[in-house]
């Protein structure tokens, strides 16, 4: 059991980094706190599991440090760390049974027998495997295999923490929702920290209370399901998290506010302050969808806006509306009609963000 | 109703099989068969005598003795190779220059032919002229491999080991290089150590190579000839005469046609049986639960 400090810890795969874009992570100090369930969200390739690899010590990092309830790990292989991680895809012993391939972390550290069995029985239990605890391992089925792989990780009571790579990938879709249950279960009864890597954000906001984003190498935003959805930091949380993703439009200044199109759109007196005392002129406003006010008729501040499409999705409907040369989308309850494939949309002020630069800019008191 | 054409114009295809199969296997063994059953003096008097070449053969101690040396040889061989080979290709380097180069060097002893090996090793373990010889007896050891029976079996092994480990190591090299990395990523979370890797990771992964490695071996020495024959002649006495060796000698030494065809077909089918036991025994392992 161990709190996760990642101290100005940063990864690049050449030996030889000329700039930012040859790192695989960029500098970065986080910490994953003693007993959390944490999911890291992001895309292909945006270096989840690269980090993963450096937590667990299967990589050194060739910047920065890792410590462990504030000691350095860096030199420490992943055995002296005492760390499990579940991989992507199964990795079995196939020589063994299915309970020795279990028993195969404890054995390998030496407990006493009758207590791998109790052990090993507990977690067969847990993850359903006792059908075929007897059994070769390499006759199961994928999902059985997955099962095994994440039962070695889960059979170490004593681990500083479990790393999941992506570990539902092959799983069925009715199965994985159960693991995910399971998983939960787990951390809740042992209070072991987890650290989930995930591309679905479903997935990690069903198993994490708090979710890592990850974006070119970089943790954009830490923190809560509704965090991530309320008040993106980086436009790529906006877009990323969330379906469909967050409204963003380019604009520039004006007086009072911001304006693209022709479309003015007032800010906060607030945000102008900020955005008086800003250089940059790479500035965003970002809405989400579910946020977006429809109108039934012409009001004060809603702007009249094309309607392109409206997919019904069952409980509710998404209309794609254009705004100028902005495509947009709003979410509408589903027993609303647009008429006439006209639609009046305002902004409300509470939930419309400014970006600059691509990170939020905060506001103080709301 | 299914109408069959019959075509026997398509046998002739089949036929170029025939021939070659004919050619290459079936008549030359059924010639050897036919030797083996019958007695004969010139080509207007022979006479059939059943199995009693068979029974001669059977009952001779010169071969009793040669099978027997044949047997702790070859076990010898494989004992010593299959170990060596795999703790070869273990430590080898992965990648890089050094990788390449420990393939170039591991190839080299293949690439040389069977006397060639003999009459570099009959060179090389003269205690006059040749540097092991020589360096041996440098050392106080007193060793010469044309008069002292154990030498003579320590220099035909070591250049069999020398020859043909390469083999191998080779083999396991190509095994162990198939193995994905999430195996070893996956034993280093779960705390194996270096033997559980070695025994739970890699041998399991490298016994389909090992099972071609060790028929191989088994029946490449099982069959040996020319480095012993060029090494030691078959001495000191009898000591190194291995069963090629006294078959060629009944054969064309002494012309005896009839129990040498005999015991050529007993010869063939214990190398047919050996592999057999050795293929049934590892596959299986394999499938037992």
């Amino acid at each position: 059991m161990a709190e996760i400090h990642l101290k100005s810890l940063a990864h690049s795969y050449s030996a030889k980094p000329t700039g930012p874009e040859d790192y695989a992570i960029r500098e970065m100090d986080h910490v994953w706190h003693q007993g959390g369930a944490y999911a890291l969200l992001g895309p292909s390739g945006c270096g989840k599991s690269t980090l993963l690899n450096i937590i667990s010590g299967l990589l050194a990092p060739s910047e920065g440090e890792v410590l462990f309830d504030n000691v350095r790990v860096n030199e420490l292989s992943p055995k002296d760390r005492n760390i499990a991680q579940v991989f992507q895809f199964p990795v079995i012993y196939d020589s063994m049974t299915v309970f020795d391939n279990l028993a195969f972390p404890l054995r390998n550290a030496k407990v006493p027998e009758p207590k791998v069995r109790a052990k090993v029985n507990e977690v067969a239990e847990i993850l359903e495997l006792h059908p075929v605890l007897h059994n070769k391992a390499k006759n199961l089925t994928a999902d059985e295999k997955q099962k095994v792989s994440m039962g070695r990780g889960l059979v170490r009571d004593d681990v500083s923490a479990i790393l999941f790579d992506e570990p539902l990938t092959v799983i069925d879709p009715h199965l994985k929702w159960k693991l995910r249950r399971k998983l939960k279960q787990i951390h809740e009864q042992f209070n072991i920290t987890m650290v989930y890597v995930t591309h679905d954000q479903l997935e990690a906001s069903t198993f994490a209370d708090k979710i890592a984003v990850m974006y070119g190498g970089q943790i954009v935003q830490f923190g809560t399901p509704r965090e991530l959805f309320e008040s993106p930091n980086h436009t790529f949380v906006g877009f990323f998290i969330g379906s469909p993703g967050m409204n963003l439009m380019e604009v520039s200044r004006c007086e009072g506010g911001v304006t693209f199109d022709g479309y003015k759109v007032a800010l906060s007196d607030e945000l102008n302050e900020h955005l008086a005392l800003i250089p940059s002129d790479n500035l965003k406003i970002g809405i989400r969808p579910e946020f977006v006010h429809i109108w039934d008729g012409p009001t004060d501040d809603a702007f009249e806006a094309r309607v392109k499409h409206t997919e019904d999705l069952g409980t509710y409907k998404i209309v794609t509306f254009e705004l100028g040369g902005q495509t947009l989308k709003a979410r509408m309850d589903e027993d609303r009609e647009v008429p006439n494939g006209r639609a009046y949309v305002s902004f409300p002020q509470q939930w419309l963000k400014l970006y600059v630069d691509e990170f939020l800019v905060e506001e103080q008191a709301r | 109703m299914i109408i069959k054409t019959e075509n026997n114009k398509a046998w002739w295809l089949v036929l170029p099989v025939f021939l070659l199969v004919a050619f290459s296997a079936v008549i030359p063994l059924m010639t050897v068969v036919n030797y083996s059953v019958q007695d004969i003096f010139d080509q207007n008097n022979a006479y059939f005598v059943g199995v009693e070449w068979y029974r001669e053969v059977l009952r001779d101690p010169r071969l009793h003795d040669s099978l027997l040396r044949q047997f702790i040889y070859s076990f010898s061989v494989l004992a010593i190779e299959i170990p060596l080979g795999i703790g070869v290709a273990l430590m080898m380097p992965t990648q890089g220059r050094m990788g390449s180069l420990c393939l170039i060097l591991l190839a080299i002893p293949l690439l040389i032919p069977w006397n060639v090996v003999g009459t570099i090793w009959q060179i090389f373990g003269r205690a006059d002229i040749g540097l092991f010889g020589w360096a041996l007896n440098a050392m106080g050891i007193d060793y010469n491999y044309a008069s002292n029976t154990a030498d003579a079996w320590a220099t035909v092994l070591l250049m069999d080991v020398w020859h043909w480990t390469s083999l191998v190591a080779l083999l396991c090299y190509s095994g162990l290089r198939a193995i994905p990395e999430a195996f070893y990523q996956a034993a280093e979370i779960d705390r194996a150590s270096k033997w559980a890797v070695f025994r739970y990771i890699q041998l399991p992964r490298l016994k389909s190579v090992l099972v071609i490695g060790i028929l191989l071996r088994f029946m490449d020495s099982f069959m040996i000839y020319t480095e012993p024959f060029v090494l030691t002649g078959g001495g000191p006495g009898n000591s190194t005469t291995f069963l090629s060796q006294t078959l060629t000698k009944m054969a064309i030494g002494q012309f005896d046609l009839g129990p040498a065809a005999a015991f050529s077909l007993i010869y063939f089918l214990i190398v047919l049986l050996v592999s057999w036991l050795f293929f049934t025994t590892i596959t299986y392992m394999d499938k037992a639960k």
